[in-house]
């Protein structure tokens, strides 16, 4: 009897603890639309996070896409030759990468690169007391370090899933047409054929919207949140990854049962 | 001098990003092509559409001239509803046929239009009358094996 009244005890305790962080979440967010006026006045704050986020992030989304891209082509080539439609490559590539691996892959690469980095930086902010000697000068610190990179991160996001689709895509048309030898003009004419934009292209980018929103938020969070150690930073930041991932992976389900069923 | 810097990575990013899009849009996607701007619509009637969709191609000698528009089914007159959109630029005769084909063995089913000899021209709102319906392979196995029957037991009375 004690077991399970000890049992509901915890899922009760679980349950409300994911809620109140679900609701601070939630007005962290409303606390940076309210501050993004003020922030954007300095605007120089979210080049500079864009430029850390996005730019610096450049380089591993490529190359990441460019190999899922050959990949793809491989692998997929080896089962539609089967059915002697090697054609269909092209659509095939590009259909995977814009719908479903480029928002994902490019949300689980920049969980790992930008939201790490910026639990760990505002974690150790509030660990050094920069947060407190800010607010200590009337400067508010969701205007001055959240907003910027809330910002930057819904920015850098679409684009970083963008460039990785269009490598991807590449990356296939490199393994399939040059290496392979598939007709170069049926694996583009078929892709455009099979690739609409409204209902492909325009779905994946609301995807990695959504993405670079939740990975960020979640992110940002988990900084303030982080308790003022060096072990709850790097809880912190453990935590950032694994629960963007998760959301990023749920919320990708639940997205594409909407948009393409 | 770090902060010009700075925004010409940004800005280099940022331009990164509109061509990524814009390539997907034109090369990768469909947006430029095959988009019918002004169209007139026509109905044809259907014992059995098969495999036709909403959006489907619309060919007549293979070039895409419209897209099917919807697909209902009359409850009264028990056959299927089906809405053409037909490009402007191109005009059919009211005698046109209408058939639905398949693309290839396994691809995706169109509609395609025969233009007839009539002088007068389809307008918006007409009905095609000459529908062919799409081809069910069950039915044409069930045909075939039907006929190659009949040819066994001819064989055995002669």
């Amino acid at each position: 009897m004690n077991n399970i009244l000890n049992f509901f005890e915890k899922l009760g305790a679980s349950a409300r603890s994911s809620l109140s962080g679900l609701g601070s979440c939630a007005r962290l967010f409303f606390l940076t639309i309210i501050y993004s006026a003020d922030s954007f006045k300095r605007f120089n704050l979210t080049i500079k996070e864009i430029y850390f986020t996005g730019v610096l992030s450049l380089v591993i989304i490529i190359v990441s896409a460019f190999f899922v891209g050959m990949v793809l082509g491989l692998q997929g080539y080896y089962t539609l030759e089967k059915y002697g439609s090697s054609e269909a490559i092209g659509v095939l590539v590009a259909l995977a990468l814009v719908r479903e691996l480029g928002p994902v892959v490019t949300a689980l690469l920049f969980a790992g690169r930008a939201g790490t980095a910026i639990t760990a930086e505002i974690g150790l902010m509030k660990t050094t007391e920069q947060l407190s000697a800010m607010e200590m000068m009337a400067v508010s610190p969701v205007a001055r370090i959240v907003a910027p990179r809330f910002w930057a991160g819904m920015i850098s996001m679409p684009i970083l899933a963008t460039i990785f689709s269009m490598v991807g895509i590449l990356g296939g048309y490199f393994i399939a047409v040059l290496i392979i030898g598939v007709d170069d003009g049926a694996f583009w004419s078929q892709m455009q054929a099979n690739v609409d934009f409204h209902n492909d292209i325009v779905d994946g980018a609301i995807k990695s919207i959504v993405f670079g929103f939740t990975c960020t938020l979640i992110a940002l969070y988990q900084g303030l949140v982080a308790p003022p150690t060096a072990e709850g930073v790097s809880r912190a930041t453990t935590k950032t990854v694994v629960i963007s991932s998760l959301s990023v992976l749920g919320l990708d389900f639940v997205l594409t049962s909407f948009m393409f069923v | 001098m770090e902060r010009v810097k700075l925004d010409i990575w940004v800005g280099i990013f940022v331009a990164l990003g509109i061509i990524a899009m814009f390539y997907m849009a034109t090369r990768v996607g469909n947006l430029t092509s095959n988009d019918v701007k002004k169209t007139y619509e026509v109905k044809a009637y259907f014992e059995n559409i098969g495999g036709l969709k909403p959006r489907a191609a619309v060919k007549a000698s293979g070039v895409v001239v419209g897209r099917i528009g919807s697909i209902v089914f009359d409850p009264e007159a028990f056959h299927a509803v089906v809405k053409i959109n037909i490009d402007e630029r191109y005009s059919f005769p009211t005698d046109t046929f209408a058939n639905i084909y398949t693309a290839g063995l396994l691809g995706e089913q169109y509609l395609s239009l025969e233009a007839g000899g009539d002088d007068v021209n389809l307008k918006a709102g007409d009905l095609i009358v000459h529908t062919q319906d799409a081809v069910v392979l069950e039915k044409l196995i069930s045909q075939f094996l039907y006929n190659s029957a009949g040819e066994d037991d001819d064989k055995d009375k002669d």
